[in-house]
């Protein structure tokens, strides 16, 4: 199992690697110009070529990666004598445009996202499996065609569809909950929880529908196994049946959506969601950043991102591990 | 009852009600195609330490047969109707709660390919002890002993530790002897083995069905064996039921019915199997043909499109007049459903001898 465990992190971080790499290069291939940007409009030529130097832009490519690539492990200083901007390890760089190191940056952020994502994560999914193993159960009868209906619903509208559609009736018309948006746990749990209902409730309503689906086809197909027949020619109850026997089978698809689901909405990818509730979390960051040509930020984000997306895919094959013992590796 | 609908002795009146006492049994499916008779009018009779094999092609209704006795269509679109009478009691009316104490404890069953119906995800030892644990009030401990200890019983070596393995990591021979664990961990009176030993290779097969004859014995349980394989029956059962198309051809005691086969389906199913001691560059002689559909069975004698020995009887009456079923003279209890007449089974059994013989 530990060799299984090293094997696979060893794996991650090379996919990490690539990405790091795809994303530095895909940035020198598009025309901009960061330090033309940095510089503002009334820009002379010598304070350009300061602002290239400064920003490390007058480097070759190779040489800029190697830094950057270095600064991950060993920390980097920025700037000259004048203005030190000191980047620790694991240094992502320092942003363009605020002179901030991109980490601090993404830390700040990630309690938003981490709090939006991991919410609504458990919201959806358990809503979502519950919906979907009734249906299956009453296959055919009204609550089936009522929950595939409802995923319908869910799966046709937008984001910012529903977001604004639940702001403006129960924010503004009704007036039950309080304008969203993100308050730190720590400073106010209530706060905290009530801000979040709404952003919450919208990625259930819009991840709600692919749980329901996929549980319900997934159940559908073990129902039809030969040993779901063997629990009920055992005598075992129907409840002990489905749950146990059926959905056990029948939650091995789901764990691994749910493992990319999960790893990317708390890697910053609900940014409509973030920014119809006004909540600064990394996918605003990201969006920003690619807008300014910050490339520190855009290489910052997106391997946070991709780290979270890697290390849940490799979470997921831990628990298929668990869920699953024919799975189970030497 | 008349003779046609049941194979009993005349003297019924007297005896006992059998063990088992399955009466006009009919299991239809609704379906956008029509209506699917997949079991339509069947009856037998078992009694407690004896064995029925239920003979018949895919489609022939044995499973959905040995399901019905289970009471697995409850809650499914099928219909069922007529009777099972198990120990006095009438199955096919009663409540799912009363059906499910049933199974498992009462009622148990062996299914064909314990690959697929052993559950992947739980050890062998947890599916015994579950199957025990429904029925009796007992610790965790006491069923998973009891687990080991069935898993002794049906010859696997190392229980206590096998007892920890996932199906997977068991071989073919030995997932069906746990099955057969997990099926007798209750004691059932009625054990139904469907297609035990198809998904076996042959030596395992032996070892299989000498397994279930010396747990018989031990239990003193009435046995169902539903199978293809007439080679299967001939060794463990006492009475035979071949079926085809969902209705009973041929019922009697396995002697009558291997000895003088009296429908020729029978026939057909004898003769597509290998002979030990037969030639070996005889051919095997397959029934040609395939089963019929359970919408539309052909009319007549379900059989008559693939039946060689139509041309015998007159008048084409195959074709038009279902068989009924008739004691075949000089038997007790043995029925076949077949227009041919007595001396023209014989001739064509004497010329079949003949050929054999060649």
């Amino acid at each position: 199992m530990l060799r299984y465990l090293v094997r696979r992190l060893l794996a991650a971080a090379v996919i990490l690697l690539v990405i790091t790499v795809i994303t530095f290069f895909i940035f020198f291939a598009l025309p901009s110009n960061p330090a033309l940007l940095a510089c503002g409009k009334t820009c002379s030529p010598s304070r350009l070529a300061e602002i290239r130097h400064s920003l490390g832009l007058d480097q070759g490519i190779a040489t800029q990666f190697w830094e950057f690539f270095k600064g991950l492990f060993v920390g980097r200083d920025y700037g000259d004598q004048s203005v030190r901007i000191h980047c620790g390890a694991p240094c992502l760089g320092v942003s363009f445009q605020t002179d901030t190191p991109v980490l601090t940056t993404l830390l700040d952020d990630f309690p938003a996202d981490l709090s939006l994502g991991l919410g609504a994560a458990v919201a959806f999914v358990v809503l979502g499996v519950g919906l979907g193993t009734v249906a299956a159960v009453r296959r055919g009868k009204a609550a089936d065609k009522a929950a595939v209906g409802l995923a319908l619903v869910g799966v046709s509208v937008q984001i910012y569809f529903v977001g604004l559609l639940l702001l403006y009736l129960l924010v503004d018309k009704l007036q039950i909950l309080p304008a969203s948006g993100y308050t730190p746990i720590t400073e106010d749990p209530a706060g905290w929880f009530q801000g979040l209902i709404l952003p919450w409730a919208t990625l259930v309503i819009v991840y709600l529908a692919m749980y329901t689906r996929l549980t319900r086809s997934s159940m559908l197909e073990v129902f039809s196994e030969d040993y779901m027949r063997t629990a009920r020619a055992k005598g075992l109850p129907a409840g002990t049946v489905v749950l146990k026997h059926g959905l056990r089978a029948a939650i091995t698809p789901i764990i691994t959506i749910f493992g990319m689901d999960v790893g990317a909405l708390i890697g910053g990818s609900a940014v409509i969601t973030e920014s119809v509730f006004g909540i600064n979390g990394i996918g605003k960051l990201a969006v920003d950043s690619v807008q300014n040509s910050d490339l520190p930020v855009i290489l910052g984000t997106t391997l946070f991102a991709a780290t979270f997306v890697v290390l849940a895919n490799v979470v997921v094959d831990l628990v298929y591990g668990l869920v699953d013992p024919r799975v189970r590796l030497a | 009852m008349s003779l046609q609908t049941s194979p009993q002795p005349a003297d019924v009146t007297t005896a006992p009600p059998p063990f088992l006492d399955v009466r006009d049994l009919r299991v239809h499916f609704p379906t956008e195609d029509g209506l699917v008779r997949s079991v339509d009018g069947v009856s037998f009779t078992l009694e407690k330490g004896q064995t029925l094999g239920i003979v018949g092609e895919s489609g022939s209704g044995k499973s959905v047969t040995s399901l019905a006795l289970l009471g697995l269509h409850k809650g499914t679109r099928a219909q069922v109707s007529g009777e099972i009478w198990l120990d006095g009691r009438e199955l096919v009316g009663l409540p799912e709660q009363e059906m499910r104490a049933l199974r498992g404890s009462t009622v148990s069953m062996i299914f064909q390919d314990p690959l697929s119906a052993l559950h992947p995800f739980f050890t062998v030892g947890a599916q015994i002890a579950e199957a025990y644990r429904v029925h009796h009030r007992v610790s965790k401990k006491e069923a998973r002993d009891r687990a080991v200890e069935m898993l002794r019983r049906v010859g696997i070596p190392q229980p206590e530790l096998r007892v920890k393995d996932y199906p997977h990591q068991f071989s073919g021979g030995m997932r069906q002897r746990a099955m057969i664990a997990m099926s007798l961990v209750c004691d059932p009176a009625l054990l139904i083995a469907d297609e035990p030993t198809t998904a076996l290779d042959v030596t395992v097969q032996a070892q299989i069905l000498d397994l279930i004859r010396d747990l018989q014995e031990e239990f003193g349980s009435a046995v169902v064996i539903i199978t293809h394989d007439l080679g299967v029956v001939a060794d463990v059962a006492d009475d035979i039921l071949v079926m085809y198309g969902g209705r009973r051809v041929e019922y009697g005691t396995a002697r009558d019915v291997l000895k003088q086969p009296e429908h020729p389906y029978t026939w057909g199913l004898l003769q597509s199997m290998p002979q030990i001691e037969g030639d070996v560059s005889r051919r095997l002689n397959p029934i040609p043909g395939s089963p019929p559909s359970l919408i539309n069975l052909p009319g007549g004698c379900a059989f008559h499109p693939r039946c060689t020995y139509k041309g015998w009887v007159p008048e084409g009456r195959c074709t038009v007049e279902r068989p009924e079923l008739l004691a075949v003279s000089g038997t007790a209890g043995h029925i076949a459903a077949c227009h041919l007449t007595a001396e023209s089974k014989t001739q064509i059994r004497g010329d079949g001898a003949a050929r054999a013989a060649k």
